[in-house]
């Protein structure tokens, strides 16, 4: 009868335990494009995502926190420790209160897909869009043209 | 013997008249034939094309649900949808349909779904993309529609798209509090789901009470957040309406092509049926005749 009763207070016991460390260090993460999946709710360790706002890193149990994407790389830390490093044009980011995140970007590669000499070509045009640029919404898309090439180049060095 | 020929004369008549309406139907028959049989070949064909779009619709939705169902997250998670909004309330529904029919009930169940929930009275607005909810909101509720889309169906819809439309919402000026995107979720091959996702303006999202969770945010990154989010779902739900489009119209062509090749046998056999039946009706009345002479 003892034994168990003492069975039984080990297996409660064992679930909380189990429940502590799910919460503990997870950090289920969805990060896609449009067109692909990179993560799909899968536990990393630490996301790290340029912002407006500035570039600010996402570790499990962060602060819930909306934020628009800026031009630049995000690199995610995964569980076994191997960080992958994606280039996103915009899009938004996401912390929930439950520890979920979730990075929507409108266009990601993955870093190692960048030509360099194909970005500077692209900041080059860009530069010249601008100048040439006539009216209020030619000059707003050029610039942002410009901006998103000089996040390019500098992801590429 | 003017009373034989008599006799003989309405016996002849329907006679005639009855072999001359078999040789009729005899055209009639192939005729009809020949037309049913073409009408499968075009059903067999709209199939093909519609089972090879079928497989990349299916293929690129992976992908897109994951963004779609990751920019739901936050309004489940932050449960900004919890209260009721007023009864009155201005509201914003967006159709997502095609441009093209023959995909069984995909774009009625949508558009039968809007006029059950909604009556024409009441205060909102309506974004029809693609002509099918055009043309059947049009009917009933005309003074609703905001604005419709065109040109939807004929190729797979993009990102590009999505943002077209959600900036054509926000350019409007139509001022809402919540909304619903009404859309065919693909379940399979067989069936679909039409369901809505809701939609939320600045003002119901400020408002509700679990936004203070979220950390440092103003009014400009919240407003930038919600025009990408009205984006990426309406994105998923083109994505999903365009796969359920085409297995619908898959199965929709391969029941017409089973069809019709029904109607081909049975014509058939009255064909030859018919076909036997004339000949034999001339054997009758050459013999006869003969027989007459002799």
């Amino acid at each position: 009868m003892a034994l168990v009763r003492s069975a039984l207070r080990l297996t409660r016991s064992s679930g909380v335990l189990a429940q502590c460390s799910r919460s503990m260090a997870d950090m289920p993460l969805t990060f896609a494009a449009p067109s692909q999946v990179f993560y799909n709710q899968q536990d990393v360790r630490q996301v790290d995502v340029p912002s407006f706002s500035g570039n600010f890193g996402i570790l499990p149990n962060h602060v819930p926190v909306l934020a628009v994407l800026q031009p630049g790389v995000v690199s995610v830390v995964e569980a076994d420790g191997s960080t992958n490093k994606y280039f996103v044009s915009s899009g938004s980011v996401t912390v929930n209160k439950d520890s979920t995140v979730q990075v929507l970007a409108e266009e990601a590669v993955p870093l190692s897909d960048l030509d360099a000499a194909a970005c500077r070509q692209a900041l080059t045009q860009a530069q010249a869009d601008l100048a040439s640029a006539t009216g209020d919404q030619e000059r707003v898309e050029a610039q942002i043209a410009v901006e998103v090439s000089e996040a390019l180049v500098k992801a590429c060095e | 013997m003017l009373s034989r020929s008599t006799f003989l004369l309405p016996l002849c008549g329907p006679q005639q008249q009855q072999q001359q309406r078999a040789m009729s139907t005899l055209k009639a028959i192939s005729m009809r034939l020949r037309s049913v049989k073409n009408i499968q070949k075009i059903t067999k064909s709209m199939k093909m094309v519609s089972a090879a779009k079928y497989a990349r619709a299916e293929r690129e939705l992976k992908p897109a649900r994951a963004y779609g169902i990751g920019a739901k997250t936050f309004y489940e998670a932050a449960e900004i949808g919890a209260e009721e909004p007023a009864p009155d309330a201005s509201q914003l529904l967006v159709a997502v349909t095609s441009d093209r029919g023959l995909c069984g009930a995909v774009h009625s169940s949508i558009a039968k779904r809007i006029r059950a929930n909604y009556t024409p009275e009441g205060n909102y607005k309506i974004v029809c993309i693609g002509d099918k909810s055009r043309t059947i909101l049009q009917r009933t509720h005309n003074q609703n529609i905001l604005f419709h889309v065109s040109e939807v169906g004929k190729k797979a819809p993009s990102f590009s798209d999505a943002t077209a439309v959600a900036q054509e919402i926000l350019a409007s000026g139509y001022e809402f509090s919540t909304g619903n995107i009404f859309f065919n979720i693909f379940r399979s091959v067989v069936s679909y789901d039409t369901s809505e996702l809701p939609l939320y303006s600045l003002d119901a999202v400020t408002k509700s009470p679990n936004l203070a969770v979220y950390d440092s945010l103003d009014a400009e990154v919240t407003q930038s957040y919600l025009e990408f989010s009205l984006a990426s779902m309406l994105y998923y739900a083109m994505k999903e309406g365009a796969c359920s489009e085409q297995s619908s119209r898959m199965t929709a062509m391969d029941n017409a092509s089973k069809n019709a090749g029904e109607m081909i046998d049975k014509l058939t056999l009255t064909f030859n049926r018919t076909r036997q039946a004339v000949i034999t009706r001339e054997l009758i009345e050459i013999i006869s005749g003969a027989a007459a002479l002799k």
